[in-house]
């Protein structure tokens, strides 16, 4: 890694700390924008799926005689046609690409098909003929933690364990399964590149993975796999995992020419890992003034069929079991076991969420229980920058401004808002029946990868005709990626015109994934040093003072200009990496996380008791963000995600029974309306010494976090009920 | 697939006996269809047939929208048209099409039991006109033959004084109840009719009879209606709500209608 030079921000249009118009955002206004599903190339086949009708079955014989019969359909390839590794999966390969022997969850691929059209493939996918042995599914995560079927345990012992308070309180706690629901679903094309190889462009959020499995599974070279971003329409976790990629390879290689696929809306609820649900049993005791002297809980985290992330939620989850709290005493049991239920993973807050409902609700038991104002009782706990990690130890040294979200929030005005009456257009309620609470939550998570991945990012920058152009291959999901990275290139090399351009996997080095609230950290790291170097090198090569948008100055006279720069091919790649992080020792124990950021939520929620309806009237938040390098989309990333929060707590649920999704679609599967938004009011709080470009930190999950756990804070201030479930129902509130 | 766009109704009965799949607003036709249920091979669009698009006093042709439906129609069937789907399926979706559907938790279904309006069906072997009571026969099943189309519902000529529509969902728009209902008042006479209770929209009768015997309801015969109402709805438990919920939520909606028709 090369030495960074000093921080320079230079007067560029454009650059940190404004707001710029999105590159993206006009052409998706104007649907002009290429996403996946809009791909397409000549002489194209169109691939579909067929899926179990079971949850767990043993397949005891497949007939694809049926599916080939049907004219146009070229191909249909079962188990035995993958050629390479059998199995796979982001953390370790344990799900059959298509399954051969046993389904384990309801929509395992057992075959796929390619055909001239969609339609045409759709019903050759039906047409496969499967002959199951029915088995009873394993659906309970108490009785598959009781047969220790787990992905993995987890064990936290911190401190004195008969550490004794004078205040105890405890709860059991649920959370259901969300689901990401991006507007996009599942899709891509493979393309044969004529020579036994094939290039792949597909939703994701991590093309180096896919590519690595999809090379896997294939038995191939790596350099015959070439993943190339794609236009991604949402994602929130539900695209770190491979689904239709390793397929369409297949396909294409298969029958030499391109394939497409785009899962429809209830395939994507099977084609993608959802948010875990949880179960947690929590004891907190306190001192008579509320300090926390001792938590012990126990999480069990349901991942379902397969692997995928489970391993690392369960540990994320179990790692912010206390919240931004100080403890000196604390104890963890956590467990992600497998059931016939439907996979899960990874989903924005990655176990931070679940355990946020749970600790939040214990700290407004506790202020409760000792009478204590509930902004109070969190101030009296407040983490602050030098303190331990109650649950693993590490001394946080980076800003961890706890303390300023409380106040902040506890000074933020309630507007008397005018709000849509619970029911909304059903017309069911009236002023009379609507009593009105209000809740505050603050929530806790690791930025970036933990517990010793070695978690980089390349870019390159390099100078053109057209300006400064970033390269890489960290993926846009909406969440303005591209716009933040140019806005540091654009600081970094005083050069207001600078643009992002995608590359595929063969041109770059890995970003890694865009997750764990990252790439404006990571990538955008990567960004600031190339785009730093590269200025240095110009300028000394030069014998230059400054860079601006008409090429080197000394003394404010141009004296090389940009069109001579970009005919000399400046270009600088850059390998970033966050502080190391480590793995855990066996009691959970070491500095493990790179870097951490907190958010609070005040809720206002007015409530039809009578009914149990609800309408969310305001969040309004405060937020550690470090430095706002763009003000404006960091407002975006809070008002989406208090609703996605919002959505958890009062709506949104995938609903299974026996192991199969009752609602796979929008009709029953409910995501918020406009007229279930709040109102949302968000203050940004900057701290500089965060090692992200400019002291930046992710912001793209917090909002998710607390939201949740605010909202059910003030319903239960409305109801007077536990409501220790989220979704809350209205039979929760009303029966 | 076939699609045959007529512009009289007379040629659309007659791809009707044919056999074709009708379409009027394709808002339940379509989602069957992009979810691999239906693969209707011949189809008749009633989209270019003026006639069921009339809505002329108390008749109001099959092919209107719940768009005008909000617009014009009277007041508890504006108001159950107001939370049909979202604005783009409001100016699609038809009365008719909502009809011949016969979800259970059809929205438009409360105010025609409520108020005893007729159905009008054609075949090419002429017109009959049949009561509310008679057309819907379960879940998703009628009464129609297989040859007819809905023509046109038929309210009474007098509508009562005083009626009321409310629809319970999770969400406060775009959703699917879990229990609506619509009450009406008209002197002492009272009806309360429910959707999402039972395998067709339903009425409340022993609520009925007992609230219509009283001139000025007092709290108690108020929370009596609540009370059997609650008891006469026959709901289920499924992925949308629970039967405890629906029985609870049928009582106290049908309660606060009756409150509002009283005021």
């Amino acid at each position: 890694m090369t030495t960074r030079s000093a921080k320079r921000v230079s007067p560029v249009r454009d650059g940190v700390g404004s707001s710029p118009l999105r590159p993206d955002g006009v052409p998706k206004l104007r649907g002009e924008f290429e996403y996946a599903q809009d791909l397409t190339a000549e002489n194209m086949l169109w691939g579909a799926t067929s899926r179990s009708p079971h949850p767990h079955a043993r397949i005891l014989s497949v007939d694809i005689g049926p599916a080939l019969a049907i004219g146009g359909v070229h191909a249909v390839l079962l188990a035995d046609d993958v050629p390479g590794r059998a199995l796979f999966g982001l953390e370790h390969p344990d799900q059959p690409v298509l399954a051969s022997t046993k389904v384990n969850y309801w929509g395992e691929p057992i075959a796929i098909v390619a055909a001239e059209d969609e339609d045409t493939a759709r019903r050759a996918a039906d047409a496969v003929v499967v002959e199951y042995e029915v088995l009873e599914p394993d659906i309970d995560p108490e009785e598959a933690d009781a047969q220790d079927d787990v992905f993995r345990r987890m064990k936290i012992r911190r401190g004195d364990p008969d550490a004794a308070g004078s205040v105890v309180v405890e709860g059991v706690y649920e959370v259901g399964m969300q689901d990401q629901a991006p507007l996009g679903t599942e899709a891509g094309l493979a393309v044969p590149d004529g020579h036994g190889g094939v290039d792949l462009h597909a939703t994701s959020q991590f093309v180096h993975v896919d590519q690595e499995q999809v090379v896997a599974s294939l038995g191939l070279r790596s350099d015959q796999v070439r993943a190339h971003p794609t236009g991604v329409g949402g994602a929130f976790g539900a695209r770190e995992d491979v689904n239709l990629h390793i397929h369409l390879c297949l396909l294409a290689l298969h029958t030499g020419q391109p394939v497409k696929m785009v899962y429809d809306r209830s395939e994507s609820f099977t084609g993608h890992v959802h948010r875990h649900p949880a179960r947690m049993w929590y004891r907190h005791e306190a001192d008579d003034r509320g300090r926390l002297v001792k938590v012990e809980a126990r999480v069990l985290l349901d991942g379902g069929a397969y692997a995928s992330t489970t391993a690392a939620v369960l540990a994320n989850a179990c790692y912010f079991v206390v919240g931004p709290y100080n403890c000196d005493n604390v104890f963890v049991d956590g467990a992600g076991v497998r059931t016939n239920n439907p996979p899960c993973g990874a989903m924005r807050g990655f176990g931070a969420v679940q355990v946020c409902i749970a600790y939040e609700a214990q700290m407004d038991k506790l202020a409760e229980a000792l009478d204590i104002d509930p902004l109070e009782i969190r101030r009296r706990n407040a983490l602050h920058r030098g303190d331990p990690m109650p649950t693993t130890g590490q001394i946080i040294d980076t800003p961890l401004p706890v303390i300023d979200v409380i106040d902040s929030l506890a000074a933020m005005p309630i507007p008397d808002s005018a709000a849509t009456l619970p029911g909304g257009s059903g017309l069911t309620t009236e002023k009379e029946h609507v009593r009105r609470g209000v809740g505050y939550a603050l929530g806790l998570k690791n930025l970036g990868f933990s517990e010793g991945f070695d978690d980089y990012a390349q870019a390159r920058v390099r100078i053109t005709d057209d300006g400064a152009v970033v390269e890489t291959a960290a993926i846009e999901v909406g969440q303005g990626l591209v716009t933040v990275m140019a806005q540091i290139a654009r600081s970094a090399l005083g050069i207001s015109a600078a643009e992002v351009r995608h590359v595929d996997t063969s041109k770059i080095d890995s970003a890694g994934s865009t997750s764990a609230s990252r790439q404006t950290q990571v990538s955008g790291g990567a960004v600031l040093e190339a785009s730093q170097n590269l200025r240095d090198r110009i300028l000394v090569h030069h014998g230059g003072d400054d860079l601006s948008d008409d090429g080197v100055l000394s003394e404010g006279e141009v004296i090389v200009p940009m069109a001579v720069l970009a005919a000399e091919g400046w270009s600088e790649t850059v390998t970033f990496r966050h502080p190391p992080t480590f793995a855990p020792d066996p009691d959970g124990q070491g500095t493990l996380h790179a870097d951490f950021a907190v958010a609070g939520h005040r809720a206002v929620v007015d409530v039809d008791t009578e009914l149990g309806l609800l309408t969310v009237v305001r969040v309004d938040t405060a937020q550690d963000v470090g430095k706002a390098l763009n003000p404006e989309s960091i407002r975006g990333q809070i008002e989406g995600g208090i609703l996605q929060g919002v959505g958890l707590a009062v709506m949104e649920e995938i609903i299974t029974e026996d192991g199969v999704i009752r609602n796979p679609n929008f009709t029953d599967y409910l995501l918020p309306t406009i007229l279930d938004a709040p109102d949302v009011e968000a203050l940004l709080i900057e701290e500089d010494g965060s090692w992200g470009p400019f002291g930046a930190k992710g912001v793209g999950e917090p909002p998710t976090i607390s939201s949740t756990s605010a909202v059910l804070a003030a319903v239960r201030q409305a109801t007077g009920r536990e409501i220790p479930r989220a979704p809350v129902r209205p039979e929760d509130i009303a029966l | 697939m076939n699609v045959h766009h007529p512009t009289t109704f007379d040629e659309a009965l007659a791809a009707k006996a044919a056999g074709a799949v009708p379409l009027a607003g394709g808002t339940d036709l379509m989602v069957e269809v992009n979810f691999g249920h239906a693969r209707p091979t011949e189809v008749v669009s009633l989209r270019r047939i003026d006639e069921v698009k009339e809505f002329e006093g108390r008749r109001i042709g099959s092919g209107v929208s719940w768009r005008r439906i909000e617009n014009h129609g009277p007041r508890a069937l504006a108001q159950a048209a107001r939370t049909v789907g979202s604005p783009q399926i409001r100016n699609a979706g038809t009365i008719g099409g909502n009809l011949a559907t016969a979800s259970p938790a059809g929205d438009g279904h409360p105010f025609l039991a409520a108020v005893d309006a007729q159905i009008e069906l054609a075949s090419v072997d002429g017109r009959r006109t049949i009561p509310w009571d008679e057309f819907f026969v379960g879940v998703k099943k009628t009464s129609m033959a297989d040859d007819e189309l809905i023509s046109a519902v038929v309210l009474p000529d007098s509508l009562p004084e005083r009626h009321e529509f409310g629809k319970i969902g999770v969400r406060n728009a775009m959703v699917i109840s879990t229990v609506c209902a619509v009450v009406t008042r008209d002197d002492q006479r009272t009806t309360v009719a429910l959707g999402s209770v039972a395998p067709t929209p339903m009425r409340a009768r022993r609520a009925e009879e007992m609230i219509s015997a009283v001139s000025n309801p007092s709290d108690k015969d108020l929370a009596e209606f609540q009370r059997l109402v609650s008891d006469e709805v026959r709901p289920i438990t499924d992925h949308r709500s629970t039967e405890e919920y629906r029985r609870h939520a049928a009582g106290v909606l049908s309660r606060r209608l009756l409150e509002r028709c009283l005021r």
